[in-house]
């Protein structure tokens, strides 16, 4: 089946609305009807990320707007991606990110932000949840070839917890294949300059710019 | 003389009210709250709730909640260092006192941010001692010049060195409780003391939605068996961490308190309680969680009222600001706020000197939210008809001249009825000009330094000295922190 111009405005207008099971059965639909998921995902559901972009620009879209078409492209390139040619889907991909709070630390609002976002900017997203050990990040890391290591902390005491991910790398000598970026209230650039961090994220949008910043770098 | 009316303002009809807890008392019974924390879910247990293990979630009753609501005390008094001065938490007294653990001070000199050391702690202590409309005093700021480990202890230490006012504080770790109650208890001269006489309240945090954190659950239980109010500090972030509505955001706010004071009574039956919070309307485009916003006071008189419903003390962060500095919109956001929580009769508000989402705190603010819940104050005062006749009498046989500065009848009233503070502008233009054109906050700066440089500091004598000096230094030594600041 050819995609239609019609069928592709309804991909863009389904990430638009945030509809993530239009989106979900949009990419199906492409699949099934042996559609050319690149055409799909160039010409259909980007177009309609950008369009939400430029909504959250103009400051009509607001973090609620802009969480639902996150999901809802997440949702529809979970089933194009593995349907891409290998180096297209790569150059689709801004970077691989594992991302958590860190051990003793329940706390983790700003880090989903921080997850919707860099999915919607293109990240593959390896979201571990709050209160995540050491071990946890690094083995996550490992197993999934990432780029970015991210680790949220809202506590002062929880807060230790991103030097120790930082020197248990030195540690292992994995030190130099991930960026490591760190954020969370009591974050500061001082604080990430001090454990030796890679980037540091004020706030969730600014987390996206660092992770595409690093992302750039490697 | 007739009496004032103590004016009040409430925001939920009775109706709503019920709704609210009747929603939360089905959602504890049905849905439960997670409780990380191993005793207080044998606590719960042994109590007849029914407890999940393997989900670390704890359903609760209606009945299991409306004893321990029975059990626990409508009111709390506070005693100063001396145990001297009380002060009653309940009924509808308001007690302002600064906001807590900022991570950051705005430095006088760069007007900007940077991480407080010791130096600020002392400072801060002193201000809001000599500050005389601030009741209580908080471990308002985070030592970084401290290892972070022994931050909440480290805090008390300094409040009790520099200030005699009760302290609302709080823990940052399980092993904190201990140097802390200790120092306290060291203050009254033993922990049956401290029981008798509470010099601080401490602060727990339930992790929004539905949860309570294996450290906040240790520090209620820890406090109900010491005698140490506890204030449950319930704080969603609507639309983020909590329903969108305020109301729904109230249900919540319930459901996660009321779990809280059901574990305390179930710790220390008739253990002090306090029904408090930090909500916050969540804005949805820069995902911060401002405290200022008018929706956030909202959600906060309104629980209060809630708490009063339910014959709790109440304890609310308000009379704070978001700005970054002392500016304009620090102002009117703390204004706003003292007055709305001095309406709506919160007994603690927790806030003045606070800016950036409970981040930051700016000496200069502090100085001018004295000032504030000074109005506040008066505003609750009322009132009253001093002196019947009111007018009548003198106006008698009135003449075209007649004026009032010289009757007796002022000088016997204007200081009762009028305040007078230095603080606010109420000079005329030209007499501005001349002084300097200053604004508000470098009057506020001046004042702060003024208090510095000329009032004693309210010191412990010096065995007291030493012997908390003795509790944080074994408190550093168990922590493997070798050497202190101060």
């Amino acid at each position: 089946m050819d995609l239609t111009l019609q069928s592709m405005a309804q991909m863009a207008q389904s990430i638009i609305d945030g509809d993530k099971d239009a989106a979900l059965r949009l990419a199906r639909d492409v699949l099934s009807g042996g559609g050319d998921p690149q055409t799909a995902v160039e010409e259909g559901f980007i177009p309609g990320i950008q369009k939400v972009g430029a909504l959250w620009e103009s400051g009509d879209y607001f973090l609620p707007e802009l969480l639902a078409s996150a999901e809802a492209m997440k949702a529809a390139m979970s089933v194009l991606r593995p349907a891409l040619a290998a180096g297209r889907a790569a150059a689709l991909s801004q970077g691989k990110v594992v991302l958590g709070t860190v051990e003793g630390d329940i706390h983790d609002i700003g880090k989903n932000l921080v997850a919707a976002l860099l999915s919607a900017n293109g990240f593959e997203v390896i979201d571990l949840g709050a209160d995540v050990t050491i071990e946890r990040f690094i083995v996550a890391a490992e197993e999934s070839g990432a780029d970015i290591i991210g680790l949220s902390a809202l506590l002062t005491t929880t807060m230790l917890g991103q030097r120790r991910l930082i020197d248990e790398l030195n540690r292992r000598g994995l030190r130099a294949k991930y960026a490591v970026l760190v954020g969370g209230a009591p974050v500061t650039q001082k604080w990430a300059d001090e454990i030796g961090a890679d980037g540091y994220g004020e706030n969730a949008l600014a987390a996206v710019r660092a992770a595409k910043t690093l992302a750039g770098r490697r | 003389m007739i009496a004032a009316i103590r004016p009040k303002v409430e925001l939920l009809s009775p109706a709503l009210i019920e709704r609210v807890i009747g929603e939360a008392l089905r959602i504890l019974e049905r849905e439960g709250v997670l409780f990380e924390n191993a005793e207080a879910r044998s606590l719960f247990s042994a109590a007849g709730a029914i407890v999940d293990e393997a989900h670390s979630r704890v359903r609760v009753g209606r009945q299991l909640v409306e004893e321990s609501l029975s059990k626990t005390p409508a009111s709390v008094t506070l005693y100063d260092r001396m145990g001297e001065t009380s002060y009653v938490v309940g009924g509808d007294e308001v007690h302002f006192d600064p906001g807590s653990a900022g991570t950051r001070v705005v430095d006088h000199r760069t007007n900007r941010e940077r991480p407080p050391v010791t130096d600020d702690l002392v400072t801060f202590a002193r201000l809001t001692d000599a500050l005389p409309n601030f009741h209580f005093q908080s471990t308002g700021l985070v030592s970084s010049d401290v290892p972070p480990v022994i931050g909440d202890s480290y805090r008390v230490y300094i409040a009790l060195l520099h200030s005699a006012k009760p302290i609302v504080t709080g823990t940052f770790r399980v092993e904190g409780f201990g140097p802390m109650r200790d120092m306290l208890a060291a203050v009254r001269g033993g922990p049956e003391e401290l029981r008798r006489k509470p010099l601080a309240i401490f602060d727990a945090c339930p992790s929004p939605p539905l949860k309570w954190s294996h450290l906040t659950s240790q520090s209620l239980i820890d406090c109900a068996r010491a005698g140490i109010p506890s204030e449950l500090i319930s704080m969603g972030m609507t639309g983020a961490s909590s329903p969108a509505t305020i109301a729904g955001t109230l249900v919540q706010h319930v459901v996660e308190n009321l779990a809280g004071l059901v574990l305390c009574q179930l710790a220390a039956p008739g253990a002090p309680v306090i029904f408090g919070g930090s909500p916050s309307s969540f804005d949805m485009r820069k995902g911060t969680t401002p405290m200022g916003a008018v929706e956030t006071m909202m959600i906060d008189m309104a629980y209060a009222q809630i708490g009063k419903s339910l014959r709790l003390p109440t304890h609310a962060y308000m009379a704070l600001s978001d700005a970054k500095t002392a500016d304009a919109q620090a102002g009117y956001e703390t204004g706003i706020g003292a007055v709305l929580a001095a309406l709506a009769g919160v007994n603690v508000v927790s806030g003045p000197g606070m800016l950036n989402y409970e981040s930051s705190v700016s000496f200069e603010k502090l100085v001018i939210d004295d000032e504030i819940c000074g109005m506040a104050y008066r505003l609750l005062d009322g009132i009253a008809g001093r002196e019947i006749p009111l007018a009548e009498h003198l106006f008698h046989d009135f003449k075209p001249d007649t004026q009032f500065l010289t009757l007796p009848h002022t000088r016997t009233w204007y200081r009762l009825e009028h305040r007078h503070s230095p603080l606010p502008d109420r000079d005329t233009y030209d007499a501005w000009v001349a002084a300097g054109g200053k604004t508000i906050a470098d009057r506020a700066s001046e004042r702060a330094r003024d208090i510095l440089e000329t009032r004693a500091a309210r010191t412990p004598e010096a065995n007291l000295a030493h012997e908390l000096r003795r509790v944080i230094l074994e408190d550093a030594r168990r922590c493997g922190v070798d050497s202190l600041p101060v």
